[in-house]
């Protein structure tokens, strides 16, 4: 089944968050203009609104995370529901649990949404598949599949900065190929209208069907920078330095780390972004990433409203009586 | 059925407020529930208190049907002033009938501090309440059938509008 079947109800409205593949302009601006009326939460005396009252989130991490995990956590809060955090790679599985047990185990605890970050490309699609009726799956990260609030944070921070798409060229720079992040940007982008989305990437890291993703390929960075109005830097996943893909993480710098002088190619008012974590003088140099141009640390508080953005929109998924008394 | 004029109920609703702004040191402040309340809500600021803190209310995450009806997201956020603690809150809204839109108004306006007072200012009040709350200010009473639903159209040239809600239209 794919994931747009899975996605939506009916009537079209989100009723699981797996991938922006399957998802339509409509839908991603609704979220980006939800997240809008959330910002304003945080800056009240109780940041809380009672939209998930009474509801129980499990967050289901079995890879790590921090900002991923903790913003998940505080817009779970926020829309005042009750949140049990589980890193499971450190309990049941160890043991020999399958991940359907594991589900079943906390179903029957009465949870009401999944938040799932695994390892294995699809896990959140097969989360969705078996949840009873009524339950809902938000992807916190699948593989090398897609990581699509982190995606949509993204697209609230460009839209922040630069408002409409139509006018945008967009530039993602590092490994495309093992990138999740990069994948849910590239469909996210494209469906809202970006003039122009690049990738820009060492040619043993572009994906061999990248084109057929509409979107520009570069293998020089600073052909790549030329005039963007928003670069991306990606995390350079020096685990991923093993398999022979890099010669070595100071050769990496040297040709695709984002430098001062680098960055002055693209336009002057460009945004840096990175999705975290940063690796400090490997992908991105440290004046750079705390300079005037980063919204890296904005991306972070973004989240928060974009996640309790998606959670209250499947929450209040059933579009059918609108109107509501007086 | 003739509709009262809009314009007219506003006036008179202005000029029984009044009193509420002679003390300033009850610190009045006027807070319109999005959308209709709101509009009504700017035209009283301005007859009456220009000088004074406006504020609007999007009730929509506080909601006891929210599951239902889901989000507008269309609808302005809301922006109260800083400081509500101690003020005397008027509360505007168009039309007040099960009476659940002013719960979760007020349920929202704890959320922001505690108002010495509040006060609720309506245009239309057409009873049929389904929970205990009164306005304190009424611009006209109105009886429809439980099947109607009367709206006030605007942001310009303000006008009630009646529709029949028809029960087929899910």
């Amino acid at each position: 089944m794919p994931d747009s079947d899975l996605q939506l109800d009916e009537s079209g409205k989100l009723r699981h968050f797996l991938s922006i593949e399957g998802l339509n302009q409509a839908i991603l601006s609704e979220i980006l203009d939800t997240a809008d009326s959330f910002t304003s939460v945080t800056d009240r005396t109780i940041k809380k609104v009672p939209i998930l009252r009474g509801k129980t989130v499990a967050n289901l991490f079995f890879e790590a995370s921090t900002r991923t995990r903790s913003t998940f956590e505080l817009a779970a809060q926020r829309l005042s529901a009750d949140i049990l955090s589980l890193n499971v790679d450190t309990s049941a599985t160890v043991k020999g649990e399958s991940l359907l047990d594991t589900l079943q185990n906390l179903e029957a605890m009465q949870i009401d949404m999944f938040v799932i970050r695994h390892q294995d490309s699809g896990s959140a699609h097969f989360f969705a598949q078996h949840v009873r009726p009524g339950v809902a799956v938000l992807n916190a990260g699948d593989g090398q599949h897609a990581h699509p609030t982190q995606a949509m944070l993204d697209m609230y921070t460009i839209r922040h900065h630069k408002h409409d798409f139509t006018r945008l060229r967009v530039a993602i720079v590092g490994d495309i190929l093992h990138s999740r992040v990069a994948r849910s940007q590239i469909h996210a982008l494209n469906l809202l209208n970006t003039a122009e989305v690049r990738i820009v990437a060492p040619r043993t890291l572009i994906p061999v069907d990248a084109e057929a993703l509409g979107v520009r390929v570069f293998e020089d960075l600073e052909a790549g920078l030329e005039d963007v109005d928003v670069v991306i830097m990606l995390r350079l996943q020096r685990e991923r330095m093993r398999g022979a893909l890099l010669p070595s993480e100071k050769e990496y710098f040297r040709r695709f780390g984002l430098s001062q002088e680098r960055l002055a190619r693209a336009r002057p008012d460009a945004i840096v972004m990175h999705p975290g974590p940063a690796n400090r003088g490997v992908e991105i140099e440290s004046s750079v990433m705390d300079g005037s141009q980063s919204v890296i640390l904005q991306q972070v508080s973004f989240g928060i409203a974009v996640r309790m953005a998606v959670m209250s929109m499947i929450v209040g998924q059933s579009g059918l009586q609108a109107g509501g008394d007086a | 059925m003739t509709l009262p004029a809009v314009e007219k109920l506003i006036d008179e609703l202005t000029e029984a407020l009044a009193p509420c702004f002679t003390d300033p040191a009850s610190h009045p402040i006027i807070v319109g529930i999005e959308t209709g309340g709101a509009w009504i809500a700017e035209r009283i600021h301005a007859r009456i208190a220009p000088n004074t803190e406006l504020g609007r209310l999007n009730i929509s995450f506080y909601r006891d049907d929210f599951t239902r009806i889901g989000l507008h997201p269309t609808v302005k956020p809301s922006s109260l002033p800083p400081g509500i603690d101690d003020a005397t809150v008027i509360l505007v809204d168009d039309v007040l009938h099960s009476g659940r839109t002013v719960r979760a108004a007020m349920n929202e306006l704890f959320d922001y501090g505690r108002p010495r007072r509040i006060l609720l200012a309506i245009l239309i009040d057409r009873g049929q309440r389904e929970i205990p709350i009164q306005a304190d200010f009424v611009g006209a009473m109105l009886e429809l059938d439980a099947g109607s639903h009367i709206k006030l159209e605007g942001p310009d040239n303000l006008s009630l509008v009646i529709k029949t809600v028809d029960s087929n239209a899910g």
